[in-house]
């Protein structure tokens, strides 16, 4: 065995409270060694991303306190005096972090940001830096690289960006790269390239990567050993595939077990729902089967023709736009009581802003929507809000779409005495009910959101909604925020509401595993349009169009003996919606591949 | 970025013209009839009629505004009631005394608010944020004019170090024109820097906790670079559009300082104008005024492109 790059030994770290000490890493003990690859993977609060930053001694030392002992090719990083310390990092150990949108500084050209590690690691001159961006750009392949060097930012799609940063981070020829969900915020086909990226340059320099993730298809997709993390403690050590083959601790077992696995539904009729799965004690525990809540001979509860959506962007000297972003076009669908219907794509497609324009968040350009007798574009504001009675929504960020400075109880009942449909005392008494019903505590009414979690503020998001018994609900990437066990509870959660209460769903998402589980069909977006709609079975059994094989293909799958092996193609900054004013979009043509699952005819 | 500039004028244009639409109807609001006032003793209808002729007042009131209009536009502002001199003469002689009192103030402001609001953030509850906020929150309570004599008790009595007041042209003697002007600006200045100060100190706050700033010391940056490179070149976008309005207000004359320092200002001018009733000389400096204010924005506009290059591509 080689000499370990980097060697974790007893990793303690505490932050400062009102109450005191508290620690958040409790002694993690780990080596990487070169040209290794080493998973840390955990839930939300499982201290994975606090392990990073101490090793790289990026907290606050006023508020932060480490201690154990790290060592970099046997230097002792925690002792080092902090000017050392600088000259460590991006220089012997780099880091990329999950947030492309906001990690690059948004008033400096990428050119600059990249050469500035070489000019201060370095020291290379201006001219010299700046070739040597280029040639950096050009290898993480940015399409054009030395053109974009004076670019900004937010001139780079998200995937771009990440690439930025990785070219950033490679360019002293790091030693270590610490990438901390550098994938997770990124769409799926985007996410595959960029591991493939990650690999690859891995493979030329030999460093070594320490790789933090929530996602165990991320992890079996690229980890040599996984240190798996709950609460602070690492809990096991071990090679990926023993990890994933024969877990020791009942919490590796538990977060294997919650994943959601695409294409575990064939032979499937109807959606399923998660096995509930302790994370404390490993136990797993079959839930029972959906019954069929679908009644398809009524008249469907939505109904959506021809829906156009368009913003206007730019404007000339005179404020005309210069085109428009075709956010939504010419979509048609149906959603019948009972029934949940599964927007897929990836971010830009359209499938947000669908939701929004039905439920007249946004006005549509053009299109009819019929929703339980509502003629939704002809409607006076009366009606609106009586339209709104029947269709809700819930959002994607628990933290910010609840009020923070209403009680749990006040902001579940006031949608119920908005509409009128109780006093306060009554609205009280079904905020109660349910706060239980969603899986909550009737002394929880006077909480507020800042004491619950993740998921327990998405329970009261969904509470909030079903007090005015709607008939339609749109979950717009409800559950994409969540761990995963918590994930599979809510969507359990779900699915129970829809057979009690024959709800129909509109669930707008971008992980095909938790759509495969939970839908009865799936209309795929692209650039604002369907390019496929079918019934669950068949649009993930026999994906027709191009895209979405390709979707599914990215889809990271948890079992490190099935990684991809794909042939890299040149990425592909991703095709804009945005077109000239004017421009007229070419018809469409669809056909039918079974019974009801349609397919955009590619030319 | 030409056409971003051109755009702005043309948005500030419409504002002018609403600021002079205010600045007529105000004074044909006023009570009493200006011919009558003119006239005096003599109320021979015949010359009341000539008068009327003669300042158009027959005429409808959108045609007397165009010609008002026009006159502005030609520069003709029209005559003082008191001493008889074009009030575009008036504010001729004043503004360039306010102006450098302005600027001067602005520059101490700066000077003292921009590197303490930085100071502060980097060193967020320590003693010298502690220490900046108590001297900021001093600032804004002292009143000016108690700070002003106690600076003339103080430098010009007590040490004769600089003169208690008066004022003198730049372009004629610039030492003693920057001497006069030390002490009023400083007075002026240290108020608007309390503002800045507190303003620099939030804005710094917010980006340095922003996932760029984590980014930057990742990549090893020095904390000079960190802080003044990558964290103040964001937070600088409040801080302009603050000064710009900050400068603004000054140009509206600071009534108090002037008076204290008998520096011969738009502070003077306006309070003069108001208590003796010079109606145009009052019109001459609101549009100036508000003129003022218009640059002021469209620099901080130019400015705000120039430093946030999203706006460069999107407008």
């Amino acid at each position: 065995m080689t000499a370990p790059l980097l060697s974790v030994r007893d990793l303690t770290t505490a932050f400062r409270t009102p109450e005191g000490w508290r620690e958040v890493v409790k002694g993690v003990s780990f080596n990487v060694a070169p040209g290794e690859t080493v998973a840390i993977v955990g839930e939300s609060g499982s201290g994975k991303s606090v392990t990073s930053m101490s090793i790289m001694r990026l907290l606050d030392p006023v508020n932060a306190r480490i201690g154990g002992a790290v060592t970099l090719e046997g230097r002792d990083l925690l002792s080092l005096p902090e000017e050392d310390m600088r000259h460590i990092r991006g220089k012997d150990i780099a880091m990329i972090f999950q947030e492309p949108m906001t990690s690059l500084n948004p008033a400096y050209t990428v050119g600059r940001q990249i050469g500035e590690v070489l000019r201060h690691h370095d020291g290379a001159g201006r001219a010299e830096a700046r070739a040597a961006t280029a040639a950096l750009m050009e290898r993480v392949r940015i399409p054009n690289a030395a053109a974009r060097l004076d670019d900004y930012p937010h001139q780079f799609s998200g995937g771009m960006r990440q690439r930025v940063m990785i070219a950033m981070a490679l360019a002293a020829r790091p030693k270590l790269l610490i990438a901390d969900e550098p994938t997770t915020a990124l769409d799926v086909t985007i996410q595959g390239e960029i591991l493939e990226l990650l690999k690859e340059l891995q493979e030329e320099s030999g460093m070594g990567m320490l790789f933090i993730t929530h996602d165990m298809g991320v992890v079996a997709e690229i980890a040599d050993r996984t240190v798996v993390m709950y609460r602070g403690d690492c809990v096991e050590t071990g090679t990926t595939r023993k990890i994933f083959s024969r877990g020791d601790h009942p919490y590796t077992r538990a977060l294997l077990a919650a994943m959601p696995r695409i294409g575990s539904m064939a032979g499937e009729a109807w959606p399923l729902r998660f096995d509930r799965v302790d994370t404390a004690t490993g136990s797993i525990e079959p839930q029972g089967p959906v019954a069929d809540t679908v009644d398809r001979s009524a008249t469907p509860v939505l109904s959506v023709k021809n829906l156009v959506t368009r913003f206007n962007v730019g404007s000339d000297l005179f404020g005309r736009s210069t085109g428009a972003v075709h956010a939504v076009e010419n979509v048609s669908f149906d959603l019948h009581q009972g029934e949940t219907l599964s927007l897929v794509g990836e971010s830009g497609c359209g499938k947000s802003t669908t939701g929004r324009s039905i439920l007249r968040l946004i006005e549509a350009t053009s299109g009819d929507i019929q929703l339980d007798g509502f003629d939704v574009r002809a409607l006076g504001p009366g009606d609106l809000m009586r339209m709104r009675r029947t269709a809700q929504m819930i959002f994607q960020d628990p933290y910010s779409s609840l009020n923070p400075r209403m009680t749990v109880g006040q902001t579940v009942a006031e949608p119920m005495i908005r509409h009128r449909l109780a006093g306060r005392g009554e609205a009280r008494r079904r905020a109660a009910a349910l706060l239980e019903r969603v899986g909550l505590s009737p002394a929880m009414l006077d909480r507020y959101p800042h004491e619950f979690s993740g998921g327990q503020r998405q329970r009261v998001a969904i509470a909030r909604v079903l007090g005015l018994n709607p008939k339609v609900i749109v979950a717009d990437e409800s559950v994409s925020a969540l761990d995963v066990s918590i994930k599979a509870q809510v969507v359990n959660l779900l699915m129970d509401l829809q057979e009690e209460r024959k709800i129909a769903f509109l669930f707008i998402s971008h992980d095909m595993a938790v759509v495969e589980r939970i839908s009865h069909r799936v209309a795929v977006m692209y650039l604002g349009e369907i390019v496929e709609i079918g019934p669950r079975a068949a649009v993930f059994g026999a994906p027709q169009h191009p895209y979405t094989k390709r979707l599914l293909e990215a889809v990271p799958v948890p079992d490190p003996a099935r990684r991809h092996h794909r042939l890299t193609v040149a990425p592909e900054e991703l095709k804009s919606p945005v077109r000239p004013r004017g421009f007229t979009p070419p018809p469409r043509h669809y056909r039918e591949a079974a019974a009801g699952h349609l397919v955009m005819e590619t030319h | 970025m030409l056409r971003f500039v051109l755009k702005r004028i043309l948005i500030a244009l419409p504002t002018l013209l609403i600021v002079s639409i205010l600045v007529f109807g105000l004074q044909k609001l006023l009570p009493g009839d200006p011919v009558l006032a003119l006239a005096g003793e003599e109320r021979d209808p015949e010359t009341l009629a000539r008068l009327r002729e003669l300042y158009r007042l027959n005429d409808p009131i959108w045609m007397q505004y165009l010609h008002w209009l026009g006159d502005v536009l030609k520069g003709d502002l029209g005559m003082s009631l008191r001493t008889n001199q074009p009030v575009l003469v008036l504010i001729a002689e004043k503004l360039p005394v306010t102006l450098q009192l302005a600027t001067m103030s602005m520059i101490f402001a700066m000077v003292i608010g921009i590197p303490a609001g930085i100071l502060a953030a980097t060193r967020k509850n320590s003693w010298i944020d502690w220490i900046c906020n108590v001297v900021a929150l001093s600032g804004l309570s002292i009143p000016n004019f108690w700070l002003g004599i106690m600076l003339i008790l103080l430098v010009s009595v007590n040490l004769g170090w600089l003169p208690a007041s008066g004022y003198e042209s730049f372009f004629v003697d610039p030492v003693r024109s920057l001497q006069t002007m030390l002490m009023p600006s400083f007075v002026l200045g240290t108020a608007l820097a309390a503002t800045l100060m507190r303003h620099t100190r939030s804005a710094m706050l917010g980006v340095l906790s922003s996932d760029y700033i984590r980014t930057a010391r990742a990549k090893g940056l020095p904390g000079r670079v960190v802080v003044l490179g990558h964290a103040f070149r964001n937070a600088v976008l409040p801080v302009i559009t603050l000064s710009a309005l900050l400068f603004g207000e000054l140009i509206g004359g600071a009534v108090l300082t002037e008076q204290i320092f008998t520096i011969p200002g738009f502070g003077k001018l306006t309070v003069d104008a108001v208590f003796n009733r010079d109606y145009a000389v009052v019109q001459g400096i609101v549009l100036c005024i508000a003129a003022g204010f218009l640059v002021m924005n469209l620099i901080a506009d130019i400015l705000y492109a120039v430093f946030n290059p999203r706006l460069r591509t999107e407008l």
